[in-house]
């Protein structure tokens, strides 16, 4: 569709005009201006929402709303078009089958040996043997190797030694979606474990032997302690709510030295609303600061945050502090279990701050342990009611560590980001469907790539400057004071607002630190080649011919040249060109699209204006554009100016 | 940019025509002004009842006049001591936080006082038109602004030094009441009459500068931590009094005793802090000189609470200050 105006959110006055192309697979608006032809690309299935509005004089208003927080209004001149474009936009957003969603169709030329290598990546069991299981306490158990005992648990599941399949498959039947008490985290320290399961069918007053005989077992693995605790991480209210259903809570009467406790909190249909509340306070036009705090505390989102992270601390206090195991779950097991699971792995254990360790807890904890994927953000069309954003707040959980903690972490904001971006994308297959077992059927492995490869591949990104092995703060474990620190928990807009670039901070701090890092990293290389050459001289009256070829290996390696003396002379202009960093103008390509960039590479590698783009989104300068003066290229301080004039002069 | 206090217009609506030529030979041939009023145009209309008032359009031709109220005296003072409240208060879960904070409407003060000067930077170099900014007695929400405009403008006034000198220039000599304004701080029960933050108002807002422009400043929130202490209570003269008379030769007889001659009897703040080993202290690892204009965002989400000062004492910002060691480290291994 021609002559479509792309309009900017904060600036109602800046509009690109443009044409509008449906594909298959995405969305993509590209602009008449033909100098940059900027495309502003996005995948069906980031689709959240469709909304057409009313007809005005300048054509008829389209606004898609997506699962990324990206919002694009769309002006379409023609009722008709419109029209059409909105139809087809719902039903390219609410795929029916699998075979629809980009991950099967994406191609990034890779052969059949380097895919298959990019899923081996992450590797359960080799986690597991890392936190030093099996051992005399916990084995691995085969009851569901055919995922008879339950479908939505994986093939290989963790239990204590005395747990053997009598138990396991009594205490199953015991428990809601059979997802029976399994090992999420064991710490070789002190023998305390984290074990998540689903809530008992206890009703009012049923028992069941096997159950008890699970729990049990449980607290013998940790002979440091004489009881374990129970965290069921539902409000009080509702708990109780599902006896009269059946389910229920452990009766602390019942089971012989458990701890039980409540944590409170709220369930999908609240999450789902309070995110709903505070993306509306995101679109609201130019607000006061008033309106915004209310609308953010009235839409709790930040609350349920704290919610979740009091839970991740109130365990990992209880697994390192006292040394006590903890059974957690919820309802079913899979959706705060996960989060509240999660939480307290990474507080417990600095391998899951790594950027490696941080894949494994999420295939870990969300992907093997049956979180519903497909239901929840919406791979295929589905019940509304399913939807929720449980990996969001978990994501989110992380983000607000790193600002409390900003040295813990490997990875830095933009990898957060990014995984979220495609948990929903759907460009890869770790992401889909609701179980281990659905995926084996649709043979994910065999058929699509994935995530972690790419962003393993891609990790100079994601890394933080300021993380070091040794540093204080990645020893151990992590302790987020519990109060005061309402104050802590901020208004995430990295992630939120993402899109909207005059919001955020135009110079990436964490890219420069990196490219400082690299250059230091590449001069004390550079220092030593030089050192040894001189070395290497000095004894050239001992053996002449033998030295030089030894030299030339030696910086062949490094890929320098003898005669190349440019590294010596350019830290000066290197350093400036540094600190003159391009940063995110509205009107460049920014390192947010490189997961945009992915599809573009993958069908366009060729367009020299996509090349352009990559270099600057994966953080490779290119040294020509820029001038030592720095003065002249640094257009975005100056070009947030417009979408600032509006606010100012209203 | 001009600064001055409000014309005594009154109510009987007197001209002046030396201030009318004044104003009208500051414009050049075919330039027109700006006049930035920090009052409501409500206030700005009733101060002529007292005697003050508003420049009339007919009397000044070339000047248009644009009204953005800002907070002052007593509301002020007492946004600062419910924040400060609200920030001690252990009680308040996270459901209550937010409007709690929004209650103090202190952010909205930062908010407000960004935006008027972003305008007023946007007047001088978007519309190359000359600005003039008044309050009323413009002694505090006329230097704010005209300050925090040239933060904004100037590259010079982000270095360490040009910023000494901005300090200098727009709120010491030019007549801000620091001992009346900074006299007892937020946990005095005195409530004085004469008491307003509008420095912690400007230093605020020039933390939001160094967060959203992490490179563009010279120096870094120690430095304004200090200037903040300096203001209410310090072993320098600096800050002392509240104006260059006072401090020059002190107050007539029978009024409340003040230091004079400042400048013999007491040390600079500033010599104390140039010195090597204390200036590289304030200096921020990540400075590297901007040319440009700086233009924030004043979207909510962009201001946020200066949580170094604020919780300063309630809080530990060992994890933050281990962040700039590191930072330090890296640029400096560089």
């Amino acid at each position: 569709v021609e002559n479509v105006r792309l309009l900017d959110r904060l600036s109602s006055r800046k509009a690109a005009l443009g044409t509008l192309y449906l594909t298959a697979t995405h969305v993509i608006f590209v602009e008449n201006v033909s100098e940059t032809r900027k495309e502003t690309w996005v995948l069906h299935s980031q689709i959240s929402s469709v909304e057409k509005q009313a007809t005005t004089a300048t054509g008829c208003p389209l606004l898609i709303r997506c699962k990324n927080f990206q919002v694009i209004q769309l002006v379409i001149p023609q009722e008709r078009d419109c029209h059409d474009v909105y139809i087809s936009l719902i039903r390219l957003a609410r795929p029916v089958k699998y075979e629809e969603l980009y991950c099967f169709s994406f191609n990034p030329k890779l052969d059949k040996e380097e895919r298959e290598q990019g899923w081996k990546l992450v590797d359960l069991n080799e986690e597991y043997n890392r936190m030093g299981i099996p051992n005399n306490y916990w084995q691995i158990s085969d009851v569901n190797r055919d995922y008879g005992v339950c479908d939505s648990y994986p093939t290989e599941v963790y239990v204590p030694k005395s747990a053997n399949a009598h138990i396991i498959v009594g205490s199953s039947k015991f428990r809601s979606r059979r997802r029976f008490p399994a090992l999420s985290y064991y710490c070789k320290d002190n023998n305390a474990s984290i074990c998540r399961s689903s809530q008992p069918l206890s009703g009012f007053s049923a028992r069941c032997l096997e159950d008890e005989q699970m729990l049990q077992a449980i607290r013998k693995a940790n002979p440091g302690s004489d009881f374990i605790y129970v965290v069921d991480t539902r409000p009080k209210l509702n708990a109780m709510a599902n006896r009269a259903a059946g389910k229920g809570y452990e009766n602390e009467d019942n089971y012989s030295n458990i701890k039980f406790q409540f944590i409170g909190i709220e369930n999908i249909h609240v999450m789902r609303n309070s995110l709903q509340k505070m993306l509306e306070v995101c679109e609201l036009k130019s607000p006061s600061m008033s309106d915004f705090l209310w609308g953010l505390e009235n839409s709790g989102w930040l609350k349920h945050i704290k919610a979740v992270m009091d839970a991740g601390i109130f365990i990992a206090k209880a697994v390192a502090e006292e040394g006590v195991s903890v059974l957690v779950h919820c309802s079913d097991g899979w959706d705060r279990t996960a989060q509240v699971c999660s939480v307290a792995s990474l507080l417990l254990d600095p391998y899951y701050r790594t950027m490696k360790g941080f894949m494994v807890l999420i295939e870990k904890d969300w992907v093997s342990f049956g979180h519903k994927f497909n239901h929840r953000y919406g791979n295929l069309d589905g019940d509304p009611k399913e939807i929720s954003p449980v990996i969001d707040q978990f994501i989110e959980c992380v983000w607000q560590l790193m600002e409390q903690f900003p040295c813990a972490f490997e990875f830095n904001e933009r990898f957060l980001i990014h995984i979220q971006h495609h948990i929903y994308s759907c460009q890869f297959g770790n992401f889909l469907c609701n179980s281990q077992k659905e995926r084996r059927e649709l043979k994910i492995q065999e058929r699509t790539y994935s995530l972690w490869a790419h962003l393993w591949k891609n990790r100079a990104d994601y890394l933080n400057p300021l993380y070091r092995p040794d540093h204080s703060q990645t020893q151990g474990t992590l302790r987020p004071q519990m109060a005061p620190c309402n104050f802590l928990y901020k208004f995430w807009s990295g992630m939120y607002n993402r899109f909207e670039k005059g919001l955020h901070p135009r110079q990436s701090v964490t890219d420069y630190l990196m490219a400082v890092k690299e250059e230091t990293q590449q001069l004390e290389e550079e220092l030593e080649v030089l050192g040894e050459r001189l070395a290497n001289l000095q004894k050239s009256q001992l053996n002449d011919n033998k030295v030089k070829s030894k030299q030339q290996d030696r910086s062949k390696q490094l890929g320098l040249s003898n005669s190349n003396n440019s590294l010596a002379n350019t830290p000066q202009e290197y350093s400036s060109d540094l600190k003159s960093f391009p940063s995110r103008s509205p009107s460049q390509g920014d390192e947010e699209d490189s997961a945009l960039i992915l599809t573009q590479d993958n069908l366009k590698s060729s367009d020299p204006d996509l090349s352009a783009n990559s270099d600057q989104e994966s953080g490779v300068e290119d040294l020509s554009c820029r001038s030592p003066s720095g003065g002249s290229c640094l257009p975005s301080e100056d070009s947030g100016k417009d979408s600032d004039e509006a606010v100012f002069l209203a | 940019m001009l600064r001055s206090s409000q014309p005594l217009t009154g109510p009987n609506r007197k001209r002046c025509r030396e201030d009318e030529t004044l104003l009208g030979t500051v414009l050049d041939e075919g330039e027109r002004g700006f006049i930035i009023d920090t009052r409501s145009a409500q206030a700005a209309k009733q101060s002529r009842m007292t005697g003050g008032g508003t420049e009339p359009k007919s009397s000044y031709p070339r000047w248009r006049r644009l009204h953005r109220p800002l907070e002052r005296g007593r509301p002020l003072q007492e946004s600062f001591i419910k924040l400060v409240e609200a920030c001690n208060d252990t009680s308040i879960n996270m459901d209550r936080w937010l409007s709690r904070l929004e209650s103090c409407r202190w952010l909205s003060h930062v908010k407000g006082a960004l935006s008027t000067a972003c305008l007023a930077a946007q007047c001088m170099d978007r519309e190359e038109a000359s600005v003039l900014v008044h309050g009323a007695e413009g002694t505090d929400t006329t230097l704010l602004v005209t300050a925090l405009a040239q933060v904004i403008l100037d590259p010079s006034c982000r270095t360490l030094a040009g910023f000494q000198g901005l300090l200098e220039r727009e709120w010491i000599e030019a007549g801000h009441p620091f001992h009346l304004r900074c006299a007892r701080s937020a946990y005095s029960h005195a409530r004085l009459k004469q008491e307003a933050p509008l420095f912690l108002l400007f230093l605020d807002c020039v933390w939001q500068l160094s967060r959203q422009f992490p490179f563009s400043l010279e120096f870094d929130e120690r430095l304004l931590l200090t200037l903040f202490d300096n203001a209410y209570a310090s072993a320098y003269g600096t800050f002392l009094c509240n104006n260059e008379k006072e401090r020059r030769v002190g107050r007539e007889v029978g009024t409340p005793r003040c230091l004079c001659k400042v400048k013999e009897s007491t040390h600079s703040l500033w010599a104390w802090l140039n010195q090597p080993g204390e200036r590289k202290k304030y200096l921020n690892p990540l400075y590297s000189h901007n040319a440009l204009v700086i233009w924030p965002s004043v979207e909510p989400q962009s201001i946020q609470l200066w949580q170094g000062l604020f919780f300063r004492w309630i809080r530990s910002s060992q994890y933050l200050d281990e962040a700039w060691a590191e930072i330090q480290q890296l640029v400096e291994g560089n």
